[in-house]
């Protein structure tokens, strides 16, 4: 029916009219530099810098392994930093939700003035500088740090430990600034969680470790996939804490990027690695998506 | 010793305020459950009732007393090790999980091997009435619906004892009513004892074998539904289950004369001859003179007449200002006009039908 196209048209028109803002948005400050940096990750680097006009595929091959035959042989260096970079990523992730998933479960039951003074808690780092706390850390960990002197002066060991430029040493950072991003989401699943299915687990016989696995985990099974997402993703392409904490020894993909763009002055190289981290990263929220949309689905049914 | 499935002795329970104090929950209960048995705990909310459940099926440690199911003390055992399923009020259906696997998750459990576990599933869901419904989601079904799944869950794994806390006060009155039914006839079918808490007195009229009225934590009677309505020992049971009247005064050979001279006439018997007491007439109880001319009467002032649809409910007060409701059948028409105009009515009653109870049953 006419009327029916032209107000299904008005809608439609109505529509465009209000994504244009956000569309726009997108455009310009996501989907300009994305084009930006796939273009240059094909370019061949300059000898001084910038960027040479052709199209050059070994930036990717430098680290998959097919480098340009003319300048270097294959070293799997950068293959070894990117998954020593998933390795510091994963740990992260693994190590902050053992901290925050207990801890979630017992803030969850605390009285609701408690609870929000907690919560207060865990948010209030956020408001001192990241530098300023990771620096921090450098003077408990060096070899004159504090744990160090506690640990000489009471004659448990004799000489230093080495703590800091450590792997060690960089999980512990990531995982100081991340908790509150890995505590929010499985603090959010664990708090809506129904105390009287549990009590059903336990009436129809599943003692605890089968009621906390049949029960508690897939329930709460959002809040940590959706906590592992949020903390994995900037944990792989973190600079800062590398930096201050894995010293010259210890790199990982975000100091190579960094290095690459604003030292080696390599922008193609540096742009191949940023997109690798993207490629890992959009495969890690596929999953994500894929799985919490069957859960959708499931539901929708 | 009586053969009972659930033996409690002494049981007792006191919570904690938040304001420092304690509530006893449990006064030292005793009670007994028969083997299919259908009992119902009736009490206003904070009576007991739900804390008792709970000990039973161990999900509340008790101060003091002990808790036998089956011969065996249950007192110190986890709830997982207790053979007693509950329906809870909510349901408490896992959501996700499937009809099948919530129905056969206490078979799962219990290590039963998948074909078996299925087949006993369909049974379960078959009895009932959800025949096919394995596949479906706890979201995907009506209220009602989930009710059965979470029944058919509960009795999957034949447990000793089947407890169920409220569950039909989510469901609208008609349904209500039908499950009442059915939970009567799956019971019986069953052959296990179902121990079901309600506030609702006419739910656990209908359904039970025996009915114990809770408050304060103490068992007020523990007695067949018609026992607790027709004659309930103490002024609480009475005023709880059922509209009542209730007249208190000084008992005389057949006359209960309250202090502001209204005279009930009763059947004297042995006990009840003098003292103080109340005398309990139900509303329905209370008929439209001229029926039996011979019955003694009450003559009331009229409030209110109000229409429920199969009766009038009368409110009105004695010339001495007490308070007597009746329940008049709505086929009375001449009646109700005669009412209307007049606003007084003359209330016949037959002295058997006035139970009394004795002041000192109520701690007076």
């Amino acid at each position: 029916m006419a009327s029916d196209m032209s107000l299904a048209g008005r809608r439609r028109v109505q529509l465009a009219l209000l994504l244009t803002p956000v569309s726009l948005f997108f455009a310009v400050f996501f989907l300009g530099p994305l084009t930006i940096m796939i273009v240059t990750s094909f370019l061949a680097p300059g000898l001084y810098g910038g960027v040479e006009w052709v199209f050059y595929p070994h930036n990717y091959g430098r680290i998959l392994g097919f480098a340009d035959p003319a300048f270097e042989i294959f070293d799997p260096v950068y293959l070894a930093i990117f998954l020593r970079s998933l390795k510091i990523a994963a740990f992260t992730v693994i190590a902050t939700l053992f901290v925050c998933y207990p801890a979630a479960f017992c803030i969850a039951r605390l009285s609701e003035r408690w609870k929000n003074f907690c919560l207060f808690l865990i948010t209030l780092p956020f408001f001192t500088s990241l530098i300023v706390r990771l620096f921090i850390w450098v003077l408990i960990l060096r070899q004159t740090g504090i744990v160090n002197e506690v640990l000489l002066a009471g004659g448990i060991i004799d000489r230093p430990l080495e703590l800091i430029y450590t792997d060690g040493a960089i999980v512990l950072g990531m995982v100081y600034i991340f908790i509150p991003f890995m505590f929010m989401p499985v603090y959010a699943s664990v708090e809506k969680l129904d105390w009287t299915l549990v009590r059903a687990s336990l009436d129809l016989g599943a003692g605890p470790i089968r009621t906390f696995i049949r029960i508690i985990l897939p329930l709460t099974a959002p809040g940590i996939a959706g906590g592992a997402i949020i903390v994995f993703i900037p944990a792989l392409g973190n600079f800062v804490v590398p930096a201050v904490l894995g010293g010259a020894k210890v790199m990982m993909l975000g100091n190579l990027i960094e290095q690459q763009f604003l030292s080696a002055r390599n922008w193609p190289f540096g742009s191949a690695l940023a997109m690798m981290v993207m490629c890992a990263m959009l495969v890690l929220l596929f999953v994500y998506v894929l799985a919490s949309g069957r859960r959708g689905a499931d539901v929708m049914n | 010793m009586r053969d009972s499935i659930v033996r409690l002795e002494g049981a007792a329970k006191t919570f904690p305020t938040p304001e420092g104090q304690s509530v006893t929950a449990l006064d030292a209960i005793d009670l007994d459950v028969d083997r299919n048995e259908f009992l119902t705990l009736l009490g206003p909310s904070g009576c007991g009732k739900t804390t008792l459940l709970q000990a039973i099926s161990g999900f509340v440690e008790l101060d003091a007393g002990r808790i036998l199911i089956d011969g065996e003390d249950m007192t110190t055992r986890p709830p997982y090790r207790r053979p007693v399923n509950t329906v809870f009020q909510n349901y408490a259906l896992f959501p996700h999980m499937t009809v099948g696997e919530n129905t056969g998750y206490a078979l799962e459990v219990a290590g039963v091997a998948k074909a078996e576990r299925m087949k006993q599933v369909a049974a379960a869901l078959d009895m009932v009435g959800l025949t096919g419904m394995e596949g479906r989601r706890p979201r995907q079904l009506s209220g009602g619906q989930q009710q059965r799944v979470a029944l058919a869950r509960a009795i999957i794994a034949r447990p000793k004892l089947l407890l169920l806390d409220e569950p039909l006060s989510a469901l609208d009155k008609n349904l209500r009513q039908a499950m009442q039914i059915e939970l009567k006839t799956l019971q019986s079918e069953l052959g296990i004892s179902f121990i079901f808490v309600t506030h609702d007195q006419q739910e656990a009229l209908t359904m039970s074998d025996r009915v114990a009225v809770l408050s304060g934590g103490r068992i007020q009677q523990l007695d067949t539904p018609r026992n607790i309505y027709d004659r309930p020992n103490n002024s609480f049971v009475a005023t709880f289950v059922g509209a009542s009247n209730l007249f208190e005064g000084q008992m005389d050979n057949g006359w209960l004369l309250t202090s502001d001279g209204t005279a009930i006439r009763y059947v004297p018997s042995v006990g009840n001859v003098s003292g103080k007491a109340k005398a309990l007439i139900r509303p329905e109880q209370l008929f439209i003179s001229g029926e039996g001319r011979d019955h003694p009467f009450l003559d009331v002032e009229v409030e209110q007449l109000v229409f429920v649809g199969s009766s009038f409910e009368l409110f009105g007060h004695t010339a001495e200002g007490r308070k007597v409701t009746a329940e008049i059948p709505a086929g009375r028409r001449s009646f109700v006009g005669e009412v209307e105009q007049t606003r007084k009515a003359r209330l016949s009653y037959d002295p058997a039908a006035v139970h009394l109870i004795r002041c000192d049953a109520d701690g007076i």
